[in-house]
């Protein structure tokens, strides 16, 4: 950074400290007065996409347009497009908002995220771009019998997708809803609205396209963000998290989390702490499961494995995950700046009240950047970051339904139900297209039926079935040579079911019991809670008795919940598996799930021994090192 | 382009050049891919059991923990240049030479180095 553009970055924020004096956050979003500017931005980002649709519209011709935009993407777009494709909604504003409530933990998890990129790097990428033609069941079906290896690896692809979509649809329209204030149906329906229009007219082109603008964007606007957010503190890192745990918020969040030990704490030491491990995972077995997941399952997922179809070579296969990481890893260090700065400046307290997971914690950092929620420029950068959520939502959700819809009709119609006789191109198009329309129509089916699940859990399982049914298939079937349709079969059935089946009985899903017991312990409590707060109530100091009547209001509000709880739950005492208790503890089945997919391929393929795709191993080695006949590859 | 879809596999399989490749390419991946996942649990697994190294603080408030989360990025970051610096340099070479051989197809290693 040189002096001139600091001294720029500090005028700029000199010149809206004084708005931001007296900062109110009782309400999320842009406020009424601004309104317009919101639908502005909007318009312009929809209209910019549109127009990149209708120009790729016309490049769109066949099959192979459809699918991998004719395979001319170049590394470093790619690695661009990668980048908008796994910058979800919720690596992009969750994890942000983790940090921002919970301190270390948070940073601490988004590490994960892009060390799953040397797993795609160093063993997938360029293997696949040499074997695979559309989908991740070209990579399978290489040595295997077509037809089987074609219907789970399509069946898998299709749940994996499902459970990212349904997330992200979920999470989409309770975003648009806080940020926006239309409803929540409305929002779900414009985006899939949206989606369908990029992916019918420009298939991969457009798609692609729509997620570089997007990663574009989004990395923009955290750099302005951080710039202004860190500027003030000369750039010094120890002198940002300094101002940071001194901030009374702050020290109240840590307090407020540890309960009982935190008495015993200085304000100061309550400060530290914030930076300090144990905040938010408690079970650090859980912490190591969900990493497994994470590493082994980007490398995984089918949307992220078919962007290496869109390049030519392997050469540029390898040069897209470079890019992807720089992209991908210097976004997860600004977060590091936007939720600790939304920690000081918003305050832990005021972003959870807006919504419980932290996820407003972007959003709102962005706005009292800007000003505060009764400027202009706060409320431009309220509406910016908001309009690039949007587009967030809408350029994953692009991406999983492409991979769906290929999964659909390369590998289920084309490949299997049509299999041996002869699909035009132009037939293969509209078979796409045809299958682009059912997943976009169910995606908007789910999206609103799955209204108010939890969010975490679908992504936790989308990532948890690609690591323990995609992973070892893919991975062994291009580094085993006696891997076998058998093999294939088993792992994906016995890794699929092994992570869903885990997932259901897992402490993820609401117990009744546990909520009941723990609500009836609330309301047995309450009456001496009561006794002393009204003591308290009349006491001469004027700052114990204001947070008496807070702490009464408190209690208020817990009994109430608790009792609606109750009866909620009333003739309810087993979970949605009628279970009492969760039967597993891990929260994500990784840990377990992913050695026994391995033990499915392996056993799978020893067991049943087959010696065609024994006799195709020389063929899948040499080809995959040395990307002979790349665009020969996979005849159906 | 060579018109037939089939090359001599099994003749590339046996060449020494192919051998070579395959030995080199599956000690680096494998030993890169091994000291990555390594080092990436080492930081739930200090943050869980190591609590008391991770608070030690080093650089005014910032402490043990912060900087080897940070280490975290640098280190993915330097073990992907480094795999790429090696592929470009190495094994795309000798892959354009096999290739070259047995389907004289243009490759792209012509292109030098990447970043």
């Amino acid at each position: 950074m040189t002096n001139k553009s600091r001294k720029w970055t500090l005028a700029a924020l000199l010149a809206v400290t004084p708005l931001v004096a007296t900062p109110v956050f009782a309400q999320a979003g842009v406020g009424e007065n601004y309104r317009w500017l919101t639908f502005a931005v909007f318009a312009a980002i929809i209209a910019v996409t549109m127009y990149v649709t209708y120009l790729a519209a016309k490049r769109v011709r066949s099959a192979s347009d459809f699918y991998t935009a004719g395979g001319g993407v170049s590394g470093l777009q790619n690695g661009w497009a990668i980048a908008g494709d796994y910058l979800s909604a919720a690596s992009f504003l969750g994890i942000a908002g983790l940090i921002s409530l919970y301190g270390y933990d948070g940073f601490m998890y988004s590490v994960g995220w892009l060390v799953a990129y040397i797993t795609v790097l160093l063993l997938i990428a360029e293997p696949c771009r040499n074997i695979g033609r559309y989908t991740l069941s070209d990579i399978l079906a290489y040595r295997n019998d077509p037809k089987k290896t074609r219907v789970v690896g399509a069946l898998s692809t299709i749940t994996v997708s499902t459970f990212y979509l349904t997330a992200q649809m979920v999470g989409g329209g309770v975003l648009v809803k806080t940020l926006i204030g239309i409803n929540y149906e409305t929002s779900v329906i414009a985006v899939g609205v949206l989606m369908l229009a990029y992916v019918l007219f420009g298939g991969m082109v457009a798609t692609t396209w729509v997620q570089i603008i997007k990663a574009v964007l989004l990395v923009a606007a955290s750099i302005v963000i951080v710039l202004l957010v860190w500027a003030p503190y000369g750039f010094s890192l120890p002198g940002f998290l300094a101002d940071v745990v001194a901030d009374p918020k702050v020290q109240a969040r840590v307090a407020n989390l540890l309960g009982d030990p935190a008495k015993a704490m200085s304000a100061a030491e309550l400060g530290q702490r914030f930076l300090e491990p144990g905040l938010y995972f408690k079970a650090p077995v859980d912490q190591i499961s969900l990493g497994m997941a994470l590493v082994f399952g980007t490398a995984g997922l089918p949307h992220i494995l078919m962007r290496f179809f869109t390049v030519r070579t392997a050469v540029q296969a390898r040069r897209s995950v470079v890019w992807a990481m720089v992209i991908i890893g210097g976004f997860y260090v600004l977060t590091l700046f936007l939720g600790f700065g939304a920690a000081r400046f918003v305050g832990p307290a005021n972003i959870a009240a807006v919504d419980a997971g932290g996820n407003m914690a972007g959003p709102l950092l962005a706005q009292f950047i800007g000003g505060g929620p009764n400027s202009f420029f706060g409320n431009f950068m309220l509406a910016f970051v908001s309009a690039v959520a949007f587009a967030t939502i809408v350029a994953v959700v692009a991406g999983l339904v492409l991979a769906s819809a290929s999964a659909m009709a390369h590998d289920l119609f084309v490949g299997v139900i049509r299999a041996g006789r002869e699909t035009t191109p132009q037939g293969q198009v509209t078979a796409a297209r045809v299958a682009t329309v059912i997943v976009g129509a169910m995606s908007i089916g789910i999206g609103i039926a799955a209204k108010g699940q939890n969010v975490a859990v679908l992504v936790g399982l989308a990532f948890a079935v690609a690591a323990s049914a995609n992973f070892p298939c893919v991975l062994l079937t291009l580094y085993w040579k006696r891997c076998n349709t058998g093999g294939i079969v088993a792992g994906m059935l016995i890794g699929t079911i092994a992570a869903v089946g885990l997932t259901l009985v897992s402490p993820n899903l609401t117990y009744p019991k546990a909520v009941k017991a723990a609500a009836h312990k609330v309301i047995d409590a309450a009456p001496a809670k009561r006794a002393v707060a009204s003591a308290a109530l009349t006491s001469v100091d004027a700052a114990m008795a204001a947070k008496a009547t807070k702490d009464l209001a408190d209690l208020d509000k817990a009994v109430a919940k608790a009792n609606a709880d109750l009866a909620k739950f009333a003739n309810d005492d087993t979970s949605f598996m009628g279970l009492e208790k969760p039967l597993f503890e891990l929260k994500n089945p990784g840990l377990i799930s992913i050695p026994l997919g391995f033990l499915g391929v392996i056993f799978g393929s020893l067991l049943m021994r087959d010696r065609r795709a024994e006799s195709l191993w020389n063929e899948v080695y040499a080809r995959q090192n040395t990307g002979l006949l790349v665009s020969k590859s996979v005849a159906l | 382009m060579p018109a037939s879809n089939v090359a001599d596999w099994d003749a590339i399989i046996r060449d020494p050049r192919f051998q070579s490749l395959h030995r080199r390419k599956t000690t680096f991946l494998w030993g890169l891919m091994a000291i990555s996942v390594v080092y990436y649990f080492l930081l739930p697994v200090g943050a869980a059991y190591y609590q008391d190294l991770f608070k030690i603080r080093v650089w005014g408030v910032v402490n043990v923990g912060i900087l080897f989360a940070l280490s975290e990025f640098v280190v993915a970051w330097v073990i992907a240049l480094a795999y790429s610096r090696k592929a470009s340099r190495d094994y795309d070479v000798m892959a354009a030479e096999i290739a070259k051989e047995y389907g004289g197809v243009k490759t792209e290693a012509v292109e030098g180095v990447l970043v």
